[in-house]
């Protein structure tokens, strides 16, 4: 299955993906489009492979022995399950944002320039301007911008969420990957969270997977439903909320299921 | 598909409401018979217990909307729940309008009877088309219940005839009192009555739309009838 949009191109397209823990096989046959700066959300039951399947997408899954992943990501044209793929390469494209907020132990603005200076050597005005402007782009730079040299960990859950994103994309990466980016938030939070989601689409191609099914409803384009490892659905998200393809979206998305 | 929720009392809400649907309807119905048994017999009495009854038809449409809203707020419907809600609203709203027709009939039937002229007007040439407009409330409400898009197909095709009959009788009334311009005044009375019929119609009509749209996914309203059967099929 594909999502119905032709006229946007794809940034990621999975092409008969399946996903191996040991023997089990988590993933199975998948086969879907990332559409470029569009919100793709992924949503289903525990355990249906949709953190598996986001995981697949910047091959996280490749620090743990005994898990593989077969058949195709494309990520513009290029497999990223070749095994010759630059991993930090690949992740400094694909940015992962995760349940918990996960600042590093150190200043807020050292979060944001630990990760640049892997990539880049940036002179110290121009270090500082990447800070803003990536912090701004989280939409947390007039909240920290007088206590930059504080620890991250001083923040609110929510402020340590949006700093995580800030590090992401710091980078300038093209993807943002973001697995229940909002599970640990109090709803004020978890709305700027959703805000920030909104506005960076307009630069990056975001996937996320979340529990909360309003979430997805409210902010993304398309929404791919999973079931058992199995992809059963994807389409424009109004469409799947309002009159889904399958049965089985349908009981999931209604609170029919189980 | 399954039909229970994993809520419970969420099942619990939706059937409550489905049933304040069903029962208003039924009351709709109701006053439309005893509203054609008033014009029919020339019943003031009747007509009187009518425009009484119309209370308990408003009454019902605000219990029933806020049922909805509340429901909605604290549930955040889906799929084919929204569009069970969202249909419910509308099917309360056509009610309760076909209400006031029906209580219209009962005020023109009331006029007509103190005007003195009830005998002489053609009352019996309007027969066919308040069978007609009772039938089609009647089967648009058990359409509505059993989610069956097939009748409601055939209500939406059938209202073309109660504007025949509308038509066809206005030409008539038009004949009889350039005959008699004595019987103008309650003429006129008999032709709101009329009127009154030809929207009870439409309103059935808007209520099989609304069990279209839920038991489809589709928006019949203003489609051309071959767009309307390809969405049924």
């Amino acid at each position: 299955m594909t999502a119905t949009s032709s006229a946007t191109p794809n940034a990621i397209e999975v092409r008969n993906l399946n996903f191996f823990y040991g023997k089990f096989q988590g993933l199975k046959n998948i086969h879907m489009d990332i559409p470029e700066r569009k919100v793709t959300a992924f949503i289903g039951p525990s355990g249906c492979g949709k953190s598996t399947l986001l995981r697949t997408l910047n091959r996280m899954y490749s620090l743990y022995p005994g898990q593989r992943a077969e058949g195709q990501i494309n990520f513009y044209g290029q497999n990223i399950l070749d095994p010759k793929q630059d991993l930090n390469l690949l992740r400094a494209r694909i940015g992962m944002v995760f349940q918990k907020p996960t600042p590093f132990p150190m200043t807020i603005y050292d979060n944001i320039a630990f990760g640049v200076k892997l990539y880049e050597s940036l002179s110290k005005s121009d270090m500082d301007d990447r800070v803003e402007w990536a912090l701004s782009k989280a939409a947390l730079w007039n909240e920290v911008k007088d206590k930059l040299g504080q620890n991250g960990l001083s923040l609110s859950g929510g402020q340590q969420q949006r700093l995580c994103i800030a590090r992401s994309v710091a980078v300038k990466p093209s993807v943002l990957l973001l697995d229940e980016p909002t599970s640990a938030l109090d709803p004020i939070s978890t709305a700027k969270v959703e805000e920030l989601v909104h506005e960076l689409k307009s630069d990056y191609t975001i996937a996320i997977v979340t529990h909360n099914m309003q979430q997805a409803a409210r902010c993304s384009d398309f929404t791919a439903y999973m079931y058992l490892g199995e992809l059963m659905e994807i389409g424009v998200t109004e469409e799947l909320f309002f009159k889904p393809k399958r049965t089985e979206t349908e009981d999931y998305i209604t609170g029919r299921f189980g | 598909m399954g039909d229970k929720h994993i809520s419970s009392q969420f099942d619990h809400e939706l059937n409550s409401i489905s049933a304040k649907v069903m029962e208003m309807g039924g009351l709709v119905e109701s006053q439309l018979r005893h509203s054609f048994y008033a014009f029919f017999e020339y019943s003031s009495e009747i007509a009187d217990q009518v425009i009484e009854r119309e209370a308990a038809v408003n009454a019902l449409e605000v219990e029933i909307d806020h049922d909805v809203s509340s429901t909605i707020s604290r549930r955040q419907p889906t799929a084919r729940d929204l569009r069970m809600l969202l249909a419910m609203s509308k099917i309360t709203a056509n009610l309760e309008r076909a209400g006031d027709e029906v209580a219209r009939i009962a005020r023109m039937v009331k006029l007509i009877i103190d005007s003195g002229a009830s005998r002489s007007l053609p009352s019996s040439e309007l027969r066919v088309a308040s069978d007609l407009a009772s039938d089609l409330l009647r089967r648009s409400l058990d359409a509505f219940a059993r989610l069956d898009a097939d009748t409601a197909l055939a209500i939406i095709k059938a209202d073309d005839q109660i504007d025949h009959e509308y038509d066809g009788f206005l030409r008539k009334l038009i004949t009889y009192m350039m005959e008699d311009p004595r019987t103008i005044s309650p003429s006129l009375n008999l032709l709101f009555l009329a009127k009154a019929i030809e929207r009870v119609g439409d309103h059935a009509k808007n209520i099989a739309e609304s069990t279209i749209y839920v038991a489809k996914g589709t928006d019949v309203r203003h489609l051309p009838a071959s767009d309307m059967e390809s969405a049924v099929r």
